[in-house]
């Protein structure tokens, strides 16, 4: 059976040979960086050195506490916050959302921009994703943030799918990013924290915000894949532009075409044909590909994403997600188009 | 550098490290539902069964954490919120990891109210004492199978009669006893990748069959919603292959542990034990002498990593709340020392490493 062509990066990327170096490096080096003894303070060396480059490579000059992924920064950041209500966007993350009560989500247009009130609650903390998971809408984050800070308010932005690809919102007073969508392992994250005071303390590692022994390996690996170089993101525009361009030709169409969008991520619609049928034929023609999230693939509900965003139940149910990375050539987005056509006209 | 810190961490098995480098190449999503993903899926799912069988305990479900302290987050939140109205006591011993302690008294603000039962001398909780604490207004008993300190083993069958007596759910910290000893017959289990030679970052909490717990954190819904986060078939499979060699060499690994113990005792006969001596694992020593510096002694003797307590609490200055707990007063408790010794460790590194630390307890001319 040959090599699936692989081209749902935004769900996880195939990890980057210098992160996995980086690992094994640390694997050598295994002892408790808690540990006061000299392998100990090896290990945390090693640790502390990860953090700062992390910080570095970001452009952040706040706080790194690391975490075991972009779900617990997550609720680090919106769990323990001392700010007052919460509110976030219609089409985050199920894992911001759950800490939102319903009426406390703020609106998106069909783009997928989210729309803010005209006076935003002094005191909360809002919470906006950098990229949507599913579409690959981005959000004008230094502008919702100015406005957000006028009112008095804190911008808490989960940058799981942009970190590494855009620059960071700056402005934000908390940050969450994932390794494992950027080339690093699955396993760590980090909650970017701009002053510690936002957040209640609890835990006997990372400054006193988590309890548990730090995965000093994983932090290695995700520094050297956030430092690994990104020249491979332009060529993927084009990629990405080709595959909008070739799918509206043969009939499909392009989720919030208008709208700025990573340029790692298409969502397309084939009409006529469910999801989970065109998923199971791309599959089984060796193309991975999803229906929305990971996460939430296998599950047959509909996107709350393209609900959010104006779509009917029946029309987001034929929507795939393809998302690129570094290692995708252009070979493989004309082989995919090809087979989106078969598939589209039921010749496959 | 003599390692004999084996309570705080043990160094990657080399077939753990192969396991890990084999599935680093495994990239899918375990989530995703095409080839790719099913295939890190299966990297996940054979060592959710491998850990399983290590157990002993097939009948349970067992789900993936980034490590201990998660696991017991969840286990003791979770079994704090389904627990009946009238069940509002959570019992655990005053000599368990602060992963357990904290989490026991960050409940009181959750209306639950902590029982701490007290340890004797010999570190062992006294089954009267947890008889007459544990009824029908408990929510949770929590206890350490093996401390991580002093090493001593709980009487858990006895606690597990009392516990079941009163209906009250039972949780047990297999940290430090996992792969060594047998597997206590707890309702929820919790067990670390790095304290048995595997990877950092990795745990589980197991739970006997038709227990449901609700999440401490939200997300992608993944390990049957309990856990959210994607999880790394890498470390998934270090776990497992460390889990299977540590039943696998079980038999050799704890000769060899009871080789050194017997070694370890006469080489330091001048110490004095903290903790019991027969009800230990014995790849623990925990020593004192009085008048000792041993913060001083561990600076003396930097060829050799060991440590004054828990990895988590040195370097604070804080006075370990289980020496505390066996009775010791602060001066003695200053004068002890933790050696931990395992698969890797050597009779001649343990010699020599007796010799070094005797040598400097003798420089600050301490009596025997």
């Amino acid at each position: 059976m040959t090599t699936p062509v692989y081209l749902d990066h935004a769900a996880t990327t195939p990890l980057l040979p210098a992160a996995r170096a980086a690992m094994l490096e640390g694997f050598a080096a295994w002892a408790n960086p808690s540990s006061p003894h000299r392998a100990g303070r090896h290990a945390r060396a090693l640790l502390e050195d990860a953090r700062g480059r992390i910080a570095r490579v970001l452009g952040w000059d706040g706080h790194v506490i690391l975490t075991a992924g972009a779900s617990e920064a997550i609720a680090l950041s919106l769990g323990r916050s001392k700010a007052g209500e919460v509110r976030a966007g219609a089409s985050e993350h199920d894992a911001v959302l759950r800490h939102v009560a319903p009426d406390k989500r703020l609106p998106v247009d069909a783009g997928g921009a989210v729309i803010l009130p005209e006076t935003v609650p002094a005191g909360s903390l809002i919470a906006i994703q950098q990229v949507n998971s599913e579409t690959g809408v981005i959000q004008p984050l230094d502008d919702l943030a100015a406005r957000i800070h006028t009112g008095g308010a804190l911008l808490f932005a989960d940058c799981s799918q942009g970190a590494g690809k855009l620059a960071l919102p700056m402005a934000a007073d908390m940050i969450a990013i994932s390794a494992h969508k950027l080339g690093g392992p699955i396993g760590i994250g980090a909650l970017l924290v701009r002053d510690l005071a936002l957040l209640r303390a609890g835990g006997g590692q990372e400054q006193g915000y988590r309890a548990g022994t730090e995965a000093m390996p994983l932090a290695l690996g995700f520094a050297a894949a956030l430092e690994a170089e990104r020249g491979w993101l332009g060529d993927v525009a084009d990629w990405r532009a080709r595959l909008d361009a070739g799918i509206v030709a043969a009939g499909g169409e392009v989720v919030a075409p208008a709208a700025p969008r990573l340029p790692t991520i298409g969502s397309y619609r084939m009409p006529g044909v469910p999801a989970q049928v065109q998923l199971i034929r791309f599959d089984m023609a060796g193309f991975a590909v999803s229906a929305g999230s990971a996460c939430s693939s296998g599950s047959l509900r509909a996107s709350p994403v393209l609900a959010a965003m104006g779509w009917s139940d029946a029309a987001s149910g034929e929507v795939l997600r393809v998302s690129l990375g570094h290692d995708t050539r252009r070979e493989e987005i004309d082989a995919f188009l090809a087979q989106w056509q078969a598939v589209a006209t039921g010749k496959q | 550098m003599i390692y004999l810190d084996y309570q705080a961490t043990t160094a990657l098995a080399p077939d753990v490290a192969d396991a890990m480098k084999t599935a680093m190449a495994h990239y899918g999503n375990p989530n995703s539902a095409h080839r790719i993903g099913r295939m890190a899926a299966a990297d996940v799912e054979l060592a959710r069964d491998r850990l399983c069988a290590a157990l002993g305990r097939p009948d349970g479900r067992l789900i993936f954490t980034s490590g201990a302290t998660e696991a017991l987050n969840i286990a003791i939140h979770g079994a704090a919120r389904m627990a009946p109205p009238d069940r509002r006591r959570v019992v655990t011993l005053a000599s368990e990891h602060h992963a357990v302690l904290d989490t026991v008294m960050a409940l009181r603000h959750e209306g639950f109210e902590p029982v701490i039962l007290p340890v004797g001398a010999d570190g062992l909780v006294d089954l009267d004492i947890a008889e007459a604490a544990i009824d029908g207004r408990a929510a949770l008993l929590a206890v350490m199978q093996v401390n991580n300190e002093i090493g001593v083993i709980q009487p858990l069958d006895r606690l597990l009669e009392i516990a079941r007596d009163s209906d009250v759910p039972v949780l047990c910290d297999a940290v430090q006893g996992f792969g060594r000893l047998a597997t206590p017959d707890a309702d929820m289990i919790a067990i670390t990748g790095h304290k048995i030679h595997g990877p950092k970052g990795v745990g589980a909490l197991w739970m006997r069959a038709g227990l449901d717990l609700p999440p401490l954190m939200f997300g992608g819904g993944q390990e049957s919603g309990i856990r959210p986060g994607t999880l790394s078939p890498m470390l998934c499979a270090g776990f497992g292959v460390a889990a299977q060699l540590a039943v696998e060499r079980r038999e050799a690994d704890m000769a060899h542990v009871e080789m050194l113990w017997e070694r370890a005792l006469a080489l330091f006969a001048g110490w004095r034990v903290n903790g019991a001596l027969a009800a230990r694992y014995h790849g623990n020593l925990n020593l004192r002498r009085p008048g000792l510096d041993a913060a001083r002694l561990m600076s003396q003797v930097r060829g050799v990593a060991l440590s004054l307590g828990s990895a988590c609490a040195s370097g604070t200055g804080r006075p370990s709340h289980v020496l505390k707990a066996i009775g010791l007063a602060d001066a003695e408790a200053r004068g002890a020392l933790r050696l931990g010794f395992g698969r890797y460790t050597t009779l001649d590194e343990l010699e020599k490493a007796a010799a070094l630390i005797n040598e400097a307890a003798a420089m600050q001319k301490v009596a025997a």
